[in-house]
């Protein structure tokens, strides 16, 4: 298996792509750590990788504070190795039109989105300039690219996102580390769950291949970015939205 | 037991993959060593790691040339 012995860390995997990527990862050999917000989360997430025989654990974090990040990470290198693969997963959407936006709703969104890319990832890149190899992996949104009326906040942040992996793949892509997005269109998740019967079929209208996705489909992607075999491919955004925009 | 100079040197040598008899004490890490901005603070990393100290940012902006890391592990040695 590509990733044998590599520690891979994801947040925001207790539930929907996160969680399929924690799975997609494991089960090409990775030791996977996934977080959550909750403690309740992380034994959820440590259940489930038990369960379907993969190595790996889950662990609380709040990608928001700057000391539970390090404290993660201390305790990862401690108990396993640092991470050779990270990926930014941990998100919120927090959706209002920018005339009604609260500063919290702004803040909140760019601090889980984007804040915690900056912080995860210059956490990770000491151990991955060390070993020479690296893979982070961003995952963006259909609506960094398309706009999306309410998001403003999070089309900001999940944009930024991509820019931040453009630049960093020039910063250490000398040490053999690639950094990228994948961007989604709409995934078959809690989040668009959420939508009335009226929203969903508005939205099905706008993709060519006429169904939502699902979380395994975006975790393929990011199995195959993590590998060696994805090696020259960085500072990219790969778009698996069923078409909805084809930029 | 090899010196302070001497470990130093050699981590100079091993993180810039230059040899080390390139490593003069007035070298600088970037004009004569051909270090670019990524590999000095990767260079920093290794010297705090082998001297098991940590070295602030503003200060690792000071430390361009071989003696200048010299000197700042002598005067942070535990």
């Amino acid at each position: 298996m590509s990733l044998e012995g590599k520690v891979a860390l994801v947040t925001g995997a207790s539930r929907g792509i996160g969680q399929a990527i924690a799975h997609a990862l494991a089960a090409q050999g990775a030791i996977v750590v996934g977080t959550a917000t909750s403690d309740a989360g992380a034994a959820s997430i440590a259940e489930k990788l038990s369960a379907a025989g993969c190595q790996g654990t889950g662990m609380k974090l709040d990608v928001r504070d700057p000391a539970s990040v390090s404290e993660v990470l201390e305790r990862i290198a401690s108990e396993y190795a640092a991470p050779a693969i990270l990926v930014n997963n941990a998100g919120i959407t927090a959706d209002n039109l920018l005339m009604r936006m609260k500063d919290d709703e702004w803040d909140d969104v760019i601090s889980t989105n984007l804040g915690s890319v900056y912080r995860l990832s210059k956490a990770v890149l000491r151990g991955m300039t060390k070993a020479r190899w690296g893979r982070i992996i961003c995952i963006s949104s259909v609506v960094a690219g398309m706009g999306n009326g309410g998001q403003s906040n999070y089309a900001a942040a999940k944009a930024g996102m991509e820019g931040f992996a453009r630049a960093l793949a020039r910063e250490v892509g000398s040490r053999g580390i690639t950094v990228n997005a994948v961007a989604p269109g709409f995934i078959d998740t809690d989040m668009t769950r959420a939508l009335n019967d009226n929203q969903r079929s508005v939205m099905l209208e706008q993709i060519p291949l006429g169904r939502l996705g699902q979380a395994e489909e975006i975790a393929a992607v990011v199995a195959f970015l993590a590998g060696e075999p994805a090696g020259y491919i960085t500072g990219a955004t790969i778009p698996v939205n069923g078409g909805m925009f084809m930029g | 037991m090899s010196t302070i100079e001497e470990r130093v040197k050699k981590i100079v040598a091993e993180q810039l993959g230059v040899k080390e008899e390139e490593v003069t004490n007035s070298a600088s890490f970037v004009e004569d060593l051909g270090a670019d901005s990524l590999d000095t603070v990767e260079l920093v990393m290794a010297l705090e790691e082998e001297f098991e100290t940590e070295i602030p940012d503003e200060e690792a902006e000071k430390i361009t040339t071989v003696q200048e890391a010299i000197n700042y592990v002598n005067a942070h040695q535990k």
